[in-house]
């Protein structure tokens, strides 16, 4: 066989392999969503789920789930930011500093159900919150911390050092520069982070089984007091989300109509991680445009 | 005088604000780090009572192949991990070696061939792949796959070759596009060169460029063995939860993490039954800490090349 036909053969070899991971995602997405639309009407998305018979909603671990997004991202995003910061702007290279990017590597690599469990011994047992939003939450955070970290310090790398030199130059503070030039000028690529991050956190569910618990108590929807037990922003009642709920029914097996409910599932966990995505790339074009002169 | 004197001697509002913000972030910096820290101590404090406290030799522990911690012999509980351990390993290898090919040639695509498309199709292929959540490739293994193997194979259709699939599209899209980033940072001048000596685009690609990419794909590799060893629920889902030795790839098998997500809650904390399992945590946990330094040391193998 002459090269060129080599060529030809491995040209079209190549071709055939794009194309089949390219089959692969259109049929998984024209399944789930072509599976779940059907279950999907506005009373799948707000009744309370039925353990035993048909025709339960998942309302609640809806709910649940972005409760808990919002709670994880209040926690996180602070943390991240400050330890972006220091990364970036004041850590002088040395040993120190490889360590503790190693030990960032080190967590975002970890198995999330490793993470799970240590959340369950630390913020469960540990602290004795039991399985609540609030443990969720952190166990999340932990999950969440290394990969939100590293985004936003990708982002500030990316702002050229002409701008910290400026700030100095003006006389402020490295702090201030930080916070009023260099922050305001990444804002457009930390927002997209961190809703790539908030679309893996919203589907995330081994980390959850033992932390948020896998039951979903009944709600009363029109008390809005925390510190009541069954409001909806008690932080402290167990709190299945909707990730979990498609594993537990899939993996329990009870629900007579579980296959139904969990594709309508599916399909509602796909469409807001799309949506996520997608919000992510405009809304980062959008602010770039309106914060800063670049268009 | 003696209030500008003061003025100037006494740290200024800007350098408080300096010191307090340079504080703030290291305390978050720290805080991650003590997290670290503290999932090792944790889990290794609770993976080891196996061995210290229930006096199960860690020999057994590793080759024994028998799984039943509530069963004693000799005084000892059988919590044989081989079973797990060699299904971990077995989708694990399977399924990144069943991705590999697709990586690579959808990599090539994207970087060789047709860079235009590759940016416009594929990318948001993969991105895409990526954001959809465990559970629902669980799912969609458990009403697809599973169904199908059932079919053509005969059995359960739970096992093995189930988790091998799934796992298979889970990892592809880390794996392709960490290749992708190693293709890219093959010089160009590199292809230039084999195209002006008269090698074909795919001499080039074979001959030059994927040797050039070599320790880039490697971690590659290794990047997404790590993710398909720790996938859990996913891979529960499909495997058939029976922890016995892998007989044959449609036969129900088990893994570490499906051992784990489904035994944690239904033992006690602080009896052999737990403590066992979370040994297999500590496993779990030791593997990601390797593949981790597999990594590394490959980094530097590559650097020392250049």
């Amino acid at each position: 066989m002459n090269a060129k036909r080599t060529d030809k053969l491995a040209t079209g070899l190549l071709y055939t392999l794009a194309g089949i991971v390219v089959l692969i995602l259109v049929f998984l997405l024209g399944y789930i969503i072509l599976r779940g639309l059907p279950q999907l009407n506005w009373r799948f998305l707000t009744t309370p789920s039925r353990a035993f018979t048909a025709g339960g909603g998942i309302g609640i671990q809806l709910f649940n789930s972005l409760y808990l997004l919002i709670l994880t991202m209040m926690i996180s995003m602070p943390i991240a930011l400050g330890a972006s910061i220091y990364l970036n702007e004041y850590a002088k290279p040395g040993k120190i500093t490889n360590t503790v990017r190693t030990m960032i590597e080190i967590l975002s690599s970890l198995p999330s159900v490793v993470v799970g469990l240590f959340g369950f011994l630390l913020f469960v047992v540990q602290f004795g919150l039991s399985f609540s939003i609030l443990s969720g939450a952190l166990a999340l955070t932990v999950f969440n911390l290394p990969l939100l970290t590293r985004s936003i310090e990708d982002a500030l790398k990316s702002i050229s050092n002409d701008q910290r030199n400026g700030g100095l130059a003006l006389g402020l503070s490295k702090w201030e520069t930080v916070t009023k030039i260099i922050l305001p000028a990444a804002v457009p690529s930390i927002v997209s982070g961190l809703i790539l991050s908030a679309g893996r956190v919203f589907g995330e569910a081994a980390a959850l089984i033992y932390t948020a618990g896998q039951s979903a108590p009944a709600l009363n929807f029109a008390d809005w007091n925390p510190f009541n037990i069954d409001s909806p922003l008690n932080p402290m009642r167990p709190a299945e989300t909707l990730a979990v709920h498609i594993w537990k029914i899939n993996s329990e097996g009870i629900m007579p109509d579980s296959s139904a409910v969990s594709a309508g599932s599916a399909a509602v966990l796909i469409i807001v991680v799309l949506i996520f995505n997608l919000l992510a790339r405009w809304l980062g074009r959008l602010l770039f445009k309106r914060l800063t002169s670049g268009s | 005088m003696d209030k500008i004197r003061e003025s100037l001697l006494k740290p200024s509002r800007t350098s408080k604000l300096e010191r307090r913000g340079k504080l703030i972030s290291l305390v978050s910096l720290s805080s991650i780090c003590l997290v670290v820290i503290a999932i090792f101590i944790f889990i290794a404090f609770r993976g080891l009572a196996t061995f210290t406290s229930d006096h199960v030799s860690l020999v057994d522990f590793v080759t024994g192949t028998v799984w039943n911690p509530d069963v004693e012999v000799n005084g000892q509980p059988l919590v044989g991990a081989l079973p797990m351990i060699t299904g971990s390993f077995l989708i694990t290898i399977l399924a990144t070696a069943l991705a590999l090919p697709f990586a690579i040639g959808t990599a090539l695509m994207m970087t060789d061939i047709t860079p235009k498309m590759g940016t416009k199709i594929l990318q948001p292929v993969l991105e895409l792949l990526v954001g959809i959540p465990s559970v629902v490739y669980g799912f969609v293994g458990l009403t697809v796959v599973v169904p199908f193997i059932r079919d053509v194979f005969g059995g359960s259709g739970f096992g093995i070759l189930a988790g091998t699939f799934v796992l298979f599209v889970m990892v592809l899209p880390t794996v392709t596009s960490m290749t992708v980033d190693a293709l890219r940072s093959v010089p160009k001048n590199y292809r230039s060169a084999s195209l002006a000596l008269g090698a074909t685009r795919w001499q080039t690609i074979y001959k030059v460029v994927l040797r050039a990419a070599t320790p880039g794909i490697l971690t590659a590799i290794v990047f997404g063995m790590a993710r398909a060893f720790g996938e859990a629920l996913a891979v529960q889902m499909v495997v058939g939860n029976a922890a016995l030795m892998p007989s044959s790839l449609v036969a129900p098998a088990s893994t570490l993490t499906s051992v784990l997500t489904t035994g944690i809650g239904n033992t006690v904390l602080g009896t052999v039954q737990n403590d066992a399992l979370w040994s297999l945590a500590l496993i779990l946990l030791l593997m990601s800490l390797t593949f981790n330094l597999v990594i590394h040391f490959i980094a530097k193998r590559g650097e020392l090349k250049q």
